[in-house]
């Protein structure tokens, strides 16, 4: 199965330094927010796109290890979106949520914002999928009647899916807070 | 311009001289594992932080003489030639990388034998694996060879002398045994103790006490003594009747541990007996020679690692343990990680998997940790 993604980047048979080279390249002409993939052989290039992703503040997501290729997915950082305030005022906190979520998930939908490929690598179990960008042309597969929790890694996508979802009509919309990079519930992962 | 410097140039620095070092290898890696020597100095810079320029990390360099390195090379040529434009004059990348200083092995003459032949320590330095070769009147045993046997060939070639014996003290779980494929290459005979061999899928001779090994036709002497506890099979030997190859039951400033095969409860008294009451029989003018050595600080000025047996009981803590239960609690307790894919190395040295040459040097990167100390 592969992951949607905004670029792939081929480093097949290239050995150290040039897999983090050139991805570095590459994620400098990616937009804030959007998703690499980058195709690598060398063995050593696990270890050193954490470390690097680490350093530099990008996202590392995950690594799927298909024959001898190496799949690493990384999202460019955003500055700004930790900084931004969320705007929606309905919010729930994470470990409300999670108790929420954890009696009855019968009539509540939890909403995962995020990149198909930060899904792909952890999500809370029972979260439906939709990115950011695409929500708008899917508004017709959630339900308006049930209550929704909206989540993303740090709050601020899902604010902006909220107020989408609000001004679209929905009554029942949450933002979660602070989002999956503090969540420590259960969560699972392909 | 930048220049190589190869491992044996390193290794020689790291035993006698002075080097300062940029390993560009990623923060958890050069943790796990670096070149250590007493002479060595190093700093760590993965070179992923590197690539937007080293302005940053000048002022932790000297101003010349820098040695760049990194896991394969390619990543050590890049900084060196960055620093080289930032004007720090002599700088070098170690070739091969971490990849070739794991695999050097650097030749060390321990002494002569009575009767004519001498015995040599290999030092791999990289790993903390010592090996040995014992000659005489052109023949040649090698005990506890590495994988790279290209360094024991090349020697034997340069010597005249015919490998006749290759003996691994104990089926081991650092490094993956050269002596069954040397032995195979060379006709020669491998040997390996039985109850290490109870898996193993090929034929060998089975190491036993009272089948002492001759080799040239002056009668040199290795005469298997069975002392278990690390592996159930672990036979040290006495070689010429001067020195103790004590394999991975003593080294010079720790004892083996017994748990890497999955058996440490079960091993425990078996590692006392060896240590405290086999070894203390021998004569105390034994010379040491352990199949590892732990710190760098071990080696002496030549690079080599040996103690006489005596010293050994007076200065290693693993020998002065009083009570059994304390000894218990010394080898099982609070061990060392293991060391890198100990599983599959094992599974190697049986004959079980047949990993690629890539897949092996892999599995065999970092420390040997075979003792119970770090």
């Amino acid at each position: 199965m592969s992951i949607k993604v905004d670029q792939v980047l081929d480093c097949k048979g290239l050995s150290c330094p040039m897999p983090i080279v050139r991805t570095k390249k590459a994620m400098d002409q990616l937009e804030a927010g959007q998703v690499i993939e980058v195709q690598a052989t060398d063995k050593g290039s696990l270890a050193d796109m954490q470390g690097w992703a680490k350093n530099t503040g990008n996202q590392y997501l995950g690594t799927k290890e298909e024959g001898n290729v190496l799949k690493h997915y990384l999202r460019k950082s955003n500055p700004g979106e930790i900084e931004e305030a969320a705007k929606f005022e309905h919010t729930i906190q994470n470990d409300e949520l999670e108790k929420a979520w954890a009696e009855n998930q019968t009539d509540m939908i939890l909403l995962d914002v995020r990149e198909p490929a930060e899904y792909e690598f952890k999500r809370i179990p029972g979260a439906v999928s939709i990115p950011l960008g695409e929500l708008e042309g899917k508004l017709d597969t959630l339900d308006r009647t049930k209550e929704i929790h909206v989540i993303c890694r740090t709050g601020s996508r899902s604010d902006m899916a909220a107020q989408i979802l609000s001004e679209k009509g929905f009554e029942h919309v949450k933002n979660v807070l602070p989002g999956m990079s503090e969540w420590n519930g259960p969560t699972e992962s392909e | 311009m930048v220049k190589a410097l190869s491992a044996k140039e390193v290794a020689k620095r790291a035993v006698e001289g002075k080097m300062f070092i940029l390993d560009v290898r990623n923060e958890s890696d050069f943790k796990d594992w670096k070149i250590e020597g007493k002479g060595i100095e190093s700093i760590n810079r993965p070179y992923f932080d590197l690539i937007e320029g080293v302005e940053d990390v000048l002022e932790h360099l000297p101003k010349k003489e820098v040695l760049v390195v990194c896991a394969k090379e390619g990543s050590s040529v890049m900084v060196a030639e960055m620093l080289d434009e930032a004007g720090i004059k002599d700088v070098y990348y170690l070739e091969g990388g971490m990849n070739a200083w794991s695999e050097y092995l650097l030749p060390v003459k321990i002494g002569d034998l009575k009767d004519g032949g001498s015995i040599y320590q290999f030092n791999r330095i990289g790993k903390g694996c010592l090996s040995y070769l014992v000659e005489s009147n052109g023949e040649a045993a090698i005990i506890d060879s590495a994988r790279a046997i290209g360094a024991y060939e090349d020697f034997a070639k340069e010597k005249n002398i015919e490998i006749k014996h290759m003996i691994d003290t104990h089926l081991h779980t650092d490094h993956i045994s050269g002596g069954r494929r040397l032995a195979e290459k060379t006709n020669a005979t491998y040997w390996l103790p039985p109850k290490d061999a109870e898996e193993v899928t090929f034929s060998y001779e089975a190491l036993e006490e009272g089948k002492d090994i001759t080799i040239g036709n002056t009668k040199i002497e290795i005469q298997p003594l069975y002392t278990p506890g690390h592996t159930i099979g672990s036979t040290s030997m006495i070689v010429d009747g001067q020195y103790l190859l004590s394999g991975d039951i003593l080294f010079v400033d720790s004892i083996g541990r017994p748990d890497l095969a999955g058996k440490a409860e079960d091993w425990v008294s078996d590692l006392r007996d060896s240590l405290y009451n086999k070894y203390t029989s021998l004569s105390k003018d034994l010379v040491v020679l352990p199949a590892h050595f732990g710190k760098i600080s071990e080696l002496d000025e030549k690079g080599a690692v040996q103690a006489p047996l005596g010293e050994l009981f007076e200065k290693n803590e693993g020998l002065k343990i009083e009570s059994d239960d304390e000894f218990r609690k010394a080898v099982t307790e609070n061990l060392p990680p293991q060391p890198n894919a100990y599983q599959e190395i094992r599974q190697t040295n049986m004959g079980k998997i047949d990993p690629t040459s890539d897949e092996q040097r892999e599995m065999e990167i970092g420390p040997n940790r075979c003792a119970i100390t770090e």
